[in-house]
């Protein structure tokens, strides 16, 4: 773990269990830290919380993509059926709104579905196949049973020493300067 | 979210029986489900996979065939102008449903018992629905002019006719098939995750990493997956009740005696999710046996699919009662012949089977302990799956072959080309399950840690683990 002659990315620091994870992002928040983030095999409940993290704007996506979806599909079929290629079929009206329903809520359904996904993906900056975090060896045991945390050294707040020194005072382990390699 | 986690941590720590058993860390959770794809398979495996690439060899060259000749080879006559294709296009759709029941339905109820099945399930969705596909896809004959059924601009300046139930099913289907694709594949970023990092140099990391997109456990990104991950159980939900909805539509919309009914949508819902589950249980004993997954898919999983077995069945035997009884009631005779002679005429022998297998069989599960006996539930799943079968069967094929004047009737025997096109996709079928067995996790590994009591932040507020 030299640190004289590489540049320094970030730190990680490994902890027990998700409780000692819960606790180790309260206190890293309260100590002002911002570019951190915690990392775990599966979500840890309550963290968004003691991450002090705002509610996902998902929801908000989803629902414009769906909004948007159902007037498209509401409106290729009345295009279609009674502008574009209008056909007496059994008499019924042009612009039968009853039997246009079903496609229009698949369509409701689809735009959402569609943008949930790659909304998900652009809130998470995903795909993004290269992080600093991957240069730690240790890392890859975050996708096993591995509980970390991790600051950058981008942060305001971010001194090597001191923090590193913080993250072992509330029960950090395994404590790794991220370096290039 | 958080309160339920609780009281299930705590309900699981009061002596009942937990979801996974023999104690796992998230170490062996991990060593377990990856060893599966990291090791050599069990020979049974290349023992299935060989016959079922060899049927569905067989079932494409004969789509060759047909594609080559027309549908002539099929044993369709004149009023029996739908026969196999539609009875196993449906067959193949209803299977799917089970797979979004048990990722998306059960989730949003928050029946937890789902993580140990709910990738498998999710994988036969998508295979399922792939095999169905194939069927409106040949049975036009032209297969190079199936791009008519979408609204594709053209030089001809013709469009399809979207008052027609056949097309509502290219948009619920397609949607539906893209739908489950996506959420199949959110769930398994994680756990593609995890295999990245387990695995050594060479090209199987590079394909890991590409298709895990660098994930990398944050809880920046957790807390947008879960958002997507419960919006997209919430878009699933009425997404797979209208996909049969809209299966349904394709004969209730038609003024056929027996398929012109306002029961038929919850009907067709109902046995979907019916045979879905028989095909799930026909698929998880042998995947926990062969692969050692007893811990994961307990008896007690087994007996939860038994139970929404035996209650489906009762819903899909009620509404064979109630046809009958709406028939007599609606005092039409063409309605009341249609029905008599479904039980009693050329296909009774037909009716007889669906009803034994979707009514009779499903009564041994009252009984617990043929609920949690392996052997028992998969015969009986297959069981299930025949009769479901023989539903759409009776369905299709009694009410075309007699109508409304007898100079029409004519009898309906499958050729050979029927049968080995429908062997052929569940070959098709077995062997992209296979394949996916021998390189997906084929269980949640992310999922099942989840619900393990150790993964409760507040599980080690009392006593150390």
């Amino acid at each position: 773990m030299s640190t004289e002659n590489k540049k320094i990315l970030g730190i990680l620091a490994e902890f027990a269990n998700p409780g000692e994870l819960l606790k180790a992002a309260e206190k890293v928040r309260d100590a002002g830290y911002r570019k951190f983030d915690v990392h775990s095999p599966f979500p840890v409940h309550g963290m968004d919380n003691a991450m002090g993290l705002k509610q996902s704007k998902l929801g908000y996506v989803a629902g414009i993509a769906g909004f948007i979806g159902c007037t498209s599909g509401m409106v290729l079929q009345w295009w279609v059926s009674a502008v574009e290629y209008p056909l007496v079929i059994s008499g019924k009206p042009f612009f039968s709104h009853q039997a246009f329903i079903p496609i229009t809520f698949e369509m409701t359904i689809l735009f959402a579905a569609v943008a949930t996904v790659f909304g998900m993906f652009h809130l998470n900056r995903l795909p993004q196949l290269f992080h600093n975090l991957f240069y730690s060896e240790q890392f890859a045991k975050v996708t096993d049973d591995g509980f970390m945390v991790s600051i950058e050294a981008g942060d305001s707040k971010f001194e090597p020493q001191k923090t590193k020194a913080f993250l072992e005072s509330i029960g950090g382990t395994s404590l790794e300067f991220i370096e290039a390699k | 979210m958080e309160s339920s986690v609780k009281s299930t941590a705590a309900t699981t720590a009061n002596g009942k029986v937990p979801l996974i058993l023999g104690n796992p860390t998230f170490n062996t959770v991990t060593e377990t489900i990856s060893g599966i794809v990291e090791n050599k398979p069990p020979r049974i495996w290349w023992g299935i996979f060989s016959v079922s690439v060899v049927l569905a060899a067989v079932g494409l060259s004969m789509i060759g065939y047909l594609i080559w000749e027309g549908t002539g080879i099929w044993g369709l006559n004149n009023p029996v102008g739908w026969g196999w294709a539609i009875v196993n296009f449906v067959w193949w759709v209803g299977i799917g449903h089970a797979g979004t029941l048990i990722s998306a339905i059960l989730f949003l109820l928050r029946q937890r018992w789902r993580t140990s099945i709910n990738r498998f399930a999710e994988a036969m969705t998508i295979f399922a629905v792939i095999c169905a596909l194939v069927f409106p896809g040949i049975h036009v004959g032209r297969v190079w002019m199936a791009y008519y059924m979408f609204p594709l601009p053209n030089q001809m300046g013709m469009w399809p006719n979207f008052r027609s139930p056949l097309l509502w099913d290219v948009f619920a289907v397609g949607t539906y098939f893209i739908v489950s694709l996506m959420f199949w594949y959110v769930g398994l970023i994680p756990d593609l995750a995890t295999l990245r990092d387990r695995a050594k140099k060479g090209i199987r990391k590079y394909v890991l990493a590409a298709f895990s997109l660098g994930w990398r456990g944050a809880n920046r990104h957790w807390q947008h997956y879960e958002k997507a991950y419960l919006l997209l159980a919430g878009l699933s939900t009425p997404l797979v009740l209208s996909v049969h909805t809209v299966v349904s539509f394709d004969f209730a919309i038609a003024q056929l005696p027996g398929w012109h009914t306002t029961i038929f949508p919850p009907y067709f819902v109902a046995g979907a999710i019916f045979s879905g589950f028989a095909m799930v249980t026909t698929l998880a004993i042998p995947v926990r046996h062969f692969f050692g997954l007893k811990n994961f898919i307990t008896n007690k999983h087994l007996g939860n699919m038994a139970m929404i077995m035996l209650l489906t069945s009762y819903m899909v035997g009620y509404a064979y009662g109630c046809e009958f009884f709406v028939a007599w009631y609606s005092g039409n005779e063409y309605e009341q012949f249609t029905f008599i002679n479904r039980a009693f005429g050329p296909y009774a022998w037909a009716y007889w089977i669906m009803i034994t297998c979707n009514v009779a069989v499903p009564q041994i599960f009252w009984s617990k302990k043929m609920r949690t006996k392996p052997i028992v539930l998969f015969i009986a799943s297959i069981l299930i799956n025949v009769g479901m079968w023989f539903e759409r069967f009776v369905i299709t094929v009694t009410s075309l072959s007699r109508d409304f004047i007898p100079a029409n009737w004519d009898y309906f025997s499958p050729t050979i080309f029927d049968v080995g096109i429908y062997v052929g996709t569940i070959g098709i079928f077995m062997s992209l399950f296979l394949i996916f067995l021998r390189f997906l996790p084929t269980i949640a590994m992310a999922e099942v840690k989840f619900i393990l009591p150790q993964a409760n932040p507040h599980a080690h507020d009392h006593h150390k683990v």
